[in-house]
């Protein structure tokens, strides 16, 4: 990419019309602006003049894109920019836009120009000060980007698809031949002198197509270039390959050019000059599938997305947090030094894009559905998923189009340059302002939000603004763009996920992906209008009455032990959505609610990845990083929201029990209002941790003194509930599982209601806000550290990280503990043992869900899929074998800390086992004695339910050794964690989410429970392969850490034990 | 890799009398002179004759006891050999020969000359995508460095080599995308890096014996997936895992011998693919 001047391309008025006439075809209204020279003359990227220009945009924002329709005052008013477009050929396209438009606009006239419909692969960039290229993003003003140099682009290739072939249009495959052979020409891809020549020998064939001596003569060669030092005997080699094309097309060659060079090591590798801590000269590498660590040419390292838990930057420094292998029991961050900030950040947002664009699947994006929701953090442009549905539409005869320099494949050229087909081009533009329209929607819904809170909010935001003191242009911006994707995509806040099973994009999109239920879909819809329409009426207390009568008419609560007690805090928006959705549909629907509950929380869990920085607030997590103000204020905003309900679901189960469902209501919408502020210390002093005694210090205290008493009181009710159980079979669990619906309702409705209160009440609020604005003055003036404090929360956090599983100053548990430590150790040996000798075996039979499940997932998955998939098998199997099956609280402890884990189990099952071929059964040698908490890994968690009589527990853990997340002795900060009940007839299935920052970086773990009732006529194997497959559809991306498999038996109630 | 294992020649070299007693090895065992030559020849003739290699066969030289292992001496990929610089002394001169040989083979040759570099042929493991260097006794940063620089096409990394000589003394290839490897904890491991290291994914064979193994891998016209692997009176245990590769013609050859000088299979000759001319 050549960088010429400013004044270069201002006087290349001339030239500038000679290429428009060449581009007509693609040529838009918009490309002739009247008064051209008056814009050159305009086009002086001059500083100053750009500052009155913002109050202009403001009046005009809404115009830009049709200005070039309505030439009157806006036409005048707008200066219009010619920008110089270096392209993939090196020729230069000048193409003249609004100054004030977003990069988009400029992307979207390169690619017409070029008749590129798979554009998503490309980009154009810039080079900023230091001459360094840059992405332009599509979702900021130019001028905001291009700042103070000349207005020269050029258009690159920026998602390198691994496997060409796939592209579904040979002209995108042409540019990204010519993007490779300038990425072989200039070193970046670096070959061997072998794959030079046939490289080298395919480009020829593509440009210059069959050797023809006569016509070609014998150094036709020389002319082109394929190696950085090219050597005359390569060029003998190139022709030698040469001749032998005869016959093959353009398009052949540019296939076979493509297979070549993908093998490539350095194929779409993005280098990044760095140290690493010892001040070494490193390279990092970001590519389709993670991020690479060189030293001089070898591969020292390499983190594939899913072991990425964390990317971050803060200064000149890039920190990435790895999730702990299995030779490490902690995660561990780790630092590269960049040059400087402004490529520290540049990483960083390389990152975050190209996970976004190779790791997360996307919804399929049931058009308007999510609108309202959707999520904040992405990258704004498709995935490679998403581009490769899009691409699949594409049913444009194959558009002829010139490739550079040809001197055979002229027919082209007859036709003058790139024909397009109209309707093609307008098919694929609806798609764009499909797009556009949904970004739009979405911003809608986010600005009715904030209108409803516009108080609070503002001054929220305004301290926010004024706080961030970011060097990036885009900043102070920040608060009037509304669409999702810039939130997304180039936030700041330094934070992203990048986990496997754990990220938010991950766990999330696969979800709403997976929703192919029509009723869900309608359910869903219905959702969102019902929150559309609470969003307009702003309270909504209506559903109270019902709760309550629900409540009072409900039998004592029996509170579940399946649903530990847990910090439930939701966020606002879902909160709103599943309230109204509850009122509409009563119990029956139940299931679907909680679904489509799911569904919302998805959403939230997914933008949360940007607000968690902020709702992190104390720590300063995100707020160091440079602020994002739209960001900010809203993970602000939801940061309240989003506590006030977790802890007033706290208050309000434990409530239940002794007041009134009105008294509860009372009780904590009262302690809601009076937390507002502090709902971020009420996280801290659960997690044990320090707070930095911030403005609310005694509402603090208030909150410690009710947590204790609610652990308590947890407890107790887990265990009574386990015993109830027990005896009392299948009643009461369904009486149990009833009230449980129940609270959970009775949650939503509290929630709703407190965002009523919230509503009402500012003050707590605005000192929320003030009290981040401080933060984040002091954060920005230092541009930020993250720092100790955070560690030191993440630790304190990590408890909270188990949710409810792990309590701290529970005595009781702690002679179990011991036990459960060591069982735990006895039954893990046991399992990799069986897991080694079951590994080549399944290795060779594979399974056919083996093969489907494989499928799903991407390969970065593939080894611990096939462990996981062989587990299953023989969960199944063991499954089949088991007779009387209850659950018992240790499973679910295990799970929270698994991040994807599946609980069958089923109480009361006729069928005697059959104890013939024991293939996971050994397993179960040690917890068949011993009790309930045989749950291995997750220490902490079987403690909890010790007792658990009368029951014969098996529990078996499948972990794939790589994700591993039990031994999270590192802890986060709990943001929030949800949990979802469905029920059908036979099988519960509890979905925890829980979302945590550890230092920096957000983490979303799904956890499913799937509680499997016995009845002798279910089938537990089809029912637990199921439920397996359904979870992988709804998180196809996301890959299974854990399952763990816990089956009570009953027995003769003979000896109590411990 | 479609022609992964493709090979056409392969390079041998003679046992010198001086194997028995002076050449390299980490336990302290006698070696039987006589039973090695045996079981050199048998395993000569297994490439030539049983799978129709066109063998070179060059002669022991007495000053070199080590100089049957030729695989240390150079990393043929393609048509380019990189001659190696040893990493012990000893063996530096045993290159001299091998490159002679290789430039009649009309290898391109590429020479180790930076004398901070050592690198071994059997620290070398590269699985038709990728090489793995064994970073170990014999072979350090900068030798691995040359070597990616020399087969640029492909991702070089680096493992560690916790135990044992060499990378490839617990681990070899078995096929296209399957590693064969060793039980021992160290062996474990250092797959796991490999795996880490790796945008590619492979199986894996865990073999009881980390030095069963170290095998031969060939793909060749008429035999098709081919694999020479150590006897089952060596590695009884081991043996049996062999049999799970049901796709592969199972050669068992004995090198009871020159296992006490650490020769494994792989050590005791190169591969060389040698295309047709185009």
């Amino acid at each position: 990419m050549t960088t010429e001047s400013g004044a270069d391309s201002e006087a290349k008025q001339p030239q500038e019309n000679k290429e428009k006439g060449k581009a007509k075809e693609a040529a838009k209204p918009e490309n002739q602006p009247e008064e051209l020279p008056a814009a050159a003359g305009h086009s002086t990227p001059a500083r100053k003049e750009q500052e009155p220009q913002e109050d202009d945009q403001v009046s005009h924002q809404s115009s830009t894109s049709r200005l070039s329709r309505s030439p009157l005052k806006g036409v005048k008013k707008v200066k219009i920019m010619q920008c110089k477009v270096t392209m993939l050929d090196g020729s230069d396209f000048s193409v003249n836009v609004e100054k004030r438009v977003r990069g988009h606009v400029l992307f979207d006239k390169v690619c017409d120009h070029l008749n590129l419909l798979e554009r998503d692969y490309f980009g154009v960039t810039y080079r900023d000060v230091e001459n360094q290229k840059n992405w332009l993003d599509p979702n900021k003003e130019l001028k905001k980007q291009i700042r103070t140099g000349p207005w020269n682009f050029a258009f690159n290739v920026k998602f390198y698809p691994p496997d060409p072939a796939q592209l579904t249009e040979d002209i995108t495959r042409y540019y990204l031949c010519l993007q490779l052979r300038d990425d072989v020409v200039s070193g970046r891809l670096p070959c061997s002198f072998a794959t030079h020549t046939v490289l080298g020998s395919y480009t020829v064939q593509s440009e210059l197509g069959d050797y023809d001596p006569e016509e070609l003569g014998s150094d036709y060669i020389s002319e082109l270039r394929f190696a950085p030092n090219q050597t005359k005997e390569l060029e003998e080699k190139v022709m030698e390959l040469h001749k032998t094309y005869k016959g093959m097309t353009p398009a052949d060659a540019e296939i076979h050019f493509l297979e070549n060079a993908k093998k490539l090591s350095m194929y779409g590798v993005d280098l990044h000059h760095a140290k690493d801590s010892e001040g070494v000269e490193i390279m990092l590498g970001v590519c389709s599938s993670g991020l690479l660590i060189y030293r001089d040419r070898l591969r020292i390292n390499r983190f594939a997305w899913p072991k990425i838990l964390k990317i971050s930057y803060k200064r000149n420094n890039f920190y990435i947090k790895i999730r702990p292998g299995e030779f490490e029991q902690f995660e561990s961050t780790i630092g590269f030094k960049l040059p400087n900030h402004r490529a520290a950040k540049r990483l960083w947002k390389v990152c975050v894009e190209h996970h976004t664009f190779f790791r997360l699947v996307s919804p399929d994006a049931p058009p308007k559905k999510f609108l309202s929701l959707g999520s904040k953090f992405r990258y704004s442009g498709r995935t490679q998923a998403q581009t490769r549905r899009a691409s699949s539409q594409i049913h444009r005869p194959a558009p002829l189009f010139e490739r550079s320099a040809s001197k055979r494949y002229n027919m082209s050229r007859s036709l003058d340059g790139a024909p397009i087909t109209e309707s093609h081009e307008t098919l694929m533009k609806d798609s764009a302002a499909d797009g556009a329209a949904k970004v739009i929607a979405k911003g809608d819904v986010i600005t009715t939000v904030t209108e409803k809170k516009a108080e609070e909010e503002k001054a929220e935001q305004d301290d926010a603004q004024m706080a961030a003191e970011t060097p990036e242009p885009e900043t102070p911006l920040r608060h009037d763009t509304k669409t999702d994707s810039e939130q997304t995509d180039f936030a700041f806040d330094g934070d992203m996920t990048a986990t496997e099973s754990e990220a938010d994009e991950d766990s999330e999109m696969p979800t709403q992906d997976a929703s192919p239920l029509e009723e869900m879909v309608k359910h869903q819809t219905s959702i969102s209008e019902l929150k559309r329409s609470f969003l307009e009426t702003g309270d909504n207390t209506s559903g109270l009455t019902e709760w309550e009568k629900r409540l009072s008419s409900s039998p004592a609560r029996s509170p579940r032990a399946d649903e530990p007690p847990m910090i439930v805090p939701l966020e606002p928006q879902d909160t709103k959505d599943e309230q109204p959705a509850g009122e509409e549909t009563k119990e029956e629907v139940e299931p679907k609610l909680s679904e489509a509950a799911r569904y919302l929380v998805k959403y939230v869990v997914d933008s949360m990845a940007t607000d968690l920085a902020t709702s992190s607030g104390p720590h300063g997590l995100s707020l160091s990083t440079t602020m994002d103000d739209d960001v900010f204020m809203d993970g602000t905003l939801r940061e309240v929201d989003e506590k006030t309900p977790d802890s007033q679901e706290e208050l309000s189960e434990r409530a239940e029990l002794k007041v009134s469902p009105g008294a509860v209501r009372q009780e904590v919408s009262q302690a809601i209002s009076d937390k507002k502020g502090t709902l971020i210390i009420l996280k801290d002093s659960e997690d044990k941790v320090d707070t930095e005694g911030k403005a609310m210090s005694p509402v603090d205290e208030e909150e410690e003194s009710i947590i204790p008493e609610e652990d308590e009181a947890e407890e107790n009710e887990m265990l009574s509930a386990s015993k109830e159980k027990e005896t009392i079979k299948e009643d009461t669990s369904v009486e149990a599982r009833n009230a449980e619906d129940k609270t959970q309702r009775l949650r939503i409705e509290i929630k709703t209601e407190d965002l009523t209160q919230i509503k009402g009440i500012d003050s707590p609020k605005k000192a929320m806000a003030s009290w981040i604005s401080e933060e984040v003055k002091t954060e920005a003036s230092e541009v930020i550290s993250v720092t100790n404090e955070v560690i030191e929360m993440t630790n304190g956090v990590n408890q909270e990280a188990e949710f409810f599983t792990f309590e701290e100053g529970q005595t009781e548990q702690t002679k179990s503990f011991k036990e459960v430590q060591t069982k735990k150790s006895e039954f893990f040996e046991e399992v990799q043992t069986k897991k080694s000798e079951f590994f080549e075996e399944v290795q060779t039979k594979k399974s056919e869900f083996f093969e489907e499940v494989r499928k799903e997932q991407s390969e970065f998955f593939e080894e611990v899929q096939k462990e996981q998939s062989e587990f299953f098998e023989d969960v199944q199997k063991e499954q089949s074998r088991l007779t009387q099956i209850t659950i018992s609280e240790s499973s679910t402890t295990s799970l929270a800390a698994s991040t994807l884990g599946w609980v069958p189990s089923s109480e009361k099952t006729s069928a005697e086992p059959q104890e013939e071929m024991v293939v996971a059964t050994e397993t179960e040698a040690a917890p068949a004695e011993s009790t309930g908490p045989t749950s291995l890994d997750v220490v902490e968690v079987g403690t909890k339910e010790v007792p658990v009589v009368h029951t014969e527990t098996k529990t078996i853990t499948y972990e794939s050794a790589e994700p591993d997340t039990n031994g999270d002795v590192d802890p986060g900060v709990l943001l929030s964690a949800q949990t979802i009940t469905s029920e059908t007839t036979s099988t519960t299935t509890t979905t925890h989410i829980t979302k945590m920052v550890k230092g920096g970086i957000s983490e979303t773990r799904i956890e499913k429970r799937i509680v499997i009732t016995g009845d002798s006529d279910i089938d537990h194997d089809e029912a637990l392969a199921q439920a397996i497959k359904e979870a992988k559809e709804q998180h196809p991306d996301m890959s299974v850490t854990k399952v763990v498999v816990h089956k009570e038996t009953e027995i003769t109630p003979e000896e109590g034990e411990d | 890799m479609a022609g992964f294992g493709h090979y056409t020649h392969a390079i041998v070299r003679g046992i010198p009398a001086s194997l028995a007693k002076e050449a390299l090895r980490s336990s302290q065992s006698e070696v039987d002179l006589a039973g090695a030559r045996k079981e050199h020849e048998a395993y000569v003739q297994v490439l030539g004759t049983r799978l129709g290699l066109e063998v070179v066969e060059l002669p022991a030289d007495e000053s070199l006891p080590d100089c049957v292992f030729v695989e240390d001496a150079v990393v043929v990929c393609g048509d380019t050999a990189l001659i190696t610089r040893p990493g012990a002394e000893s063996r530096r001169k045993e290159t001299e020969v091998m490159k002679a040989a290789l430039k009649n083979l009309n290898l391109n040759i590429v020479e180790m000359t930076d004398e901070n570099a050592t690198l071994d042929g059997g620290d070398v493991l590269f699985t038709g995508q990728e090489f793995f260097v064994g970073l170990s006794k014999r072979t350090n940063q900068k030798g691995a460095e040359i070597l990616a620089d020399v087969f640029k096409d492909y991702a070089v990394s680096t493992v560690p080599v916790l135990q044992g000589l060499h990378l490839k003394s617990f681990c070899s290839m078995g096929g296209p995308g399957l590693i064969l490897i060793g039980s021992s904890e160290h062996a474990q491991k250092t797959l796991k890096i490999m795996q880490q290291m790796s945008d590619h994914r492979y199986d894996k064979l865990t073999l009881p014996d980390d030095a069963a193994a170290n095998c031969l891998y060939m793909n060749l016209p008429n035999k098709g997936h081919v694999l020479v692997h150590p006897t089952a009176e060596e590695y009884p245990e081991s043996a049996t895992v062999f049999d799970k590769l049901k796709d592969h013609m199972l050669i068992p050859v004995s090198n009871i011998e020159k296992t006490k000088v650490d020769g494994a299979l792989t050590c005791c000759s190169v591969l060389i693919t040698k295309r047709a001319n185009i």
